[in-house]
């Protein structure tokens, strides 16, 4: 298991769960490396300025990340983690090894856009 | 002045150094502020399994940053992280620090332990194939290139022990360095010489990443001759040593040649009430126990300094 404080998936079937139940969802698919820890570092600190949006791990090297691993979009990338945003069940974004906060803030920004009433 | 916004020290950096620092101040009763570009814990996070920190038998470097970053916590730190800083003025008894978003914050006294970063190319493709052919990491990504050809870019340790590791998933290595010679200790030139996967292109760097949905080729220039050639492979690895986060002081502290903030033997710059700590500073040694050290001799310094100065200014009230 991933020792990070974000909230964490152990199986495909928690991952399918998160989506249906969750309109806004990121997903840091990843192992206890130097490009992936900077990434789960910068999910903790968003997750309580995007209340809109669901955060997980995934250990990469579980069996059950196939449903990540597997995803077309992800399909040339050779660098951990896997980092997909799911809105409504569907993947709007993914990308490869380290992020920036302002890369990841700039797709939250834009995926996950809270529409505001006229 | 917001005083809500004012501290007795502002530390950047939440580093060994930096963490350290905050956790000496803030029990010192000085109200203290560390901002860091990054996450707590810098590069110490990235460190899989630290065995020689004394007193801690075992511990990763993500368990033992979110140790200290509690530790400092609890003594009252205030820690702002992955925020940018647009503006720094050094200058006279109040510092001033804007973040970004435009926040102020102002300090009697600075301590600067921004830490260092891996090196870079800095050529045409390579962020574009980051996580798609080019890696910095050898045991995150080197499962994804196995029976792969790919190259290593460098001639230090680093660059010798991790390519000799991703032989164990590549079918083909190829080293190359800009020297005629390796920085490396012999020992490990010499296990990557006896490797019959590997292979060496000397004097020579990369100057141009090609492919289309991953890394195709690379273009190797030949440093003696100039001669460009194209070379296929399926990913690269980049281990060309480390550079210090010093980018944002430009002329406010001295810098060395490579940029490392000269310091004295308490950790000050030559800017009064400005100290600096850890790897981004003029140093042979670069480990968390010296930057711990670091951390510890600036807090003290930069707490004496704000002693001073709060004497200073009472006399000064007092005629």
């Amino acid at each position: 298991m991933l020792y990070t404080n974000l909230k964490h998936l152990e199986s495909a079937a928690d991952l399918k769960k998160a989506i249906s139940e969750n309109e806004n969802v990121m997903v840091i698919c990843g192992r206890m490396g130097p490009m992936c820890i900077p990434v789960y570092g910068i999910a903790e600190e968003l997750e309580d300025e995007y209340r809109h949006v669901q955060f997980y791990d995934m250990e990469f090297d579980n069996p059950e990340s196939y449903i990540i691993r597997s995803l077309p979009e992800v399909r040339g990338f050779m660098g951990i983690p896997f980092t997909i945003y799911y809105k409504n069940g569907k993947v709007a974004k993914a990308t490869s090894s380290i992020q920036t906060r302002d890369q990841v803030k700039a797709i939250l920004d834009k995926e996950f856009a809270v529409m505001v009433k006229a | 002045m917001d005083n809500n916004n004012h501290y007795d020290a502002i530390v950047i950096g939440a580093g060994p150094a930096g963490l350290t620092a905050g956790i000496y101040l803030s029990r010192a009763r000085l109200k203290t502020l560390i901002v860091s570009e990054g996450v707590a814990g810098g590069q110490m996070i990235l460190t899989h399994e630290i065995a020689n920190y004394p007193g801690v038998e075992s511990i990763s470097g993500y368990q033992l940053s979110n140790i200290m970053k509690k530790q400092a916590k609890s003594f009252g730190c205030d820690i702002k992280t992955n925020v940018s800083i647009s503006e720094l003025n050094l200058e006279g008894d109040t510092k001033h620090l804007v973040l970004n978003d435009g926040t102020t914050f102002t300090g009697n006294s600075v301590i600067l332990a921004p830490g260092g970063r891996s090196r870079t190319l800095g050529v045409t493709g390579e962020d574009e194939f980051k996580g798609k052919g080019i890696s910095y990491c050898a045991t995150c990504d080197g499962d994804f290139f196995t029976g792969k050809e790919i190259v290593v870019v460098g001639g230090g340790n680093s660059a010798l022990e991790e390519a000799v590791s991703l032989t164990k998933y590549a079918s083909k290595v190829t080293i190359i360095h800009q020297f005629d010679h390796f920085q490396a200790f012999e020992h490990a030139v010499e296990e990557a010489k006896r490797n019959d996967k590997i292979r060496f292109i000397m004097e020579s760097t990369i100057a141009a990443f090609y492919g289309s949905e991953k890394l195709e080729s690379v273009d190797i220039k030949n440093l003696k001759t100039g001669e460009i050639t194209n070379f296929a492979t399926d990913g690269a690895f980049i281990f060309i040593g480390y550079v210090p986060n010093t980018e944002f002081l430009g002329n406010k502290v001295s810098l060395n040649q490579w940029g490392e903030i000269i310091v004295n033997s308490d950790m000050a710059t030559g800017t009064e009430g400005v100290y600096a700590a850890g790897d981004s500073t003029a140093k042979k040694y670069r480990q968390i126990t010296t930057a711990v050290s670091d951390g510890t001799i600036a807090a003290l310094a930069s707490a004496s300094y704000l002693n001073e100065l709060k004497t200073r200014k009472k006399q000064y009230l007092n005629n």
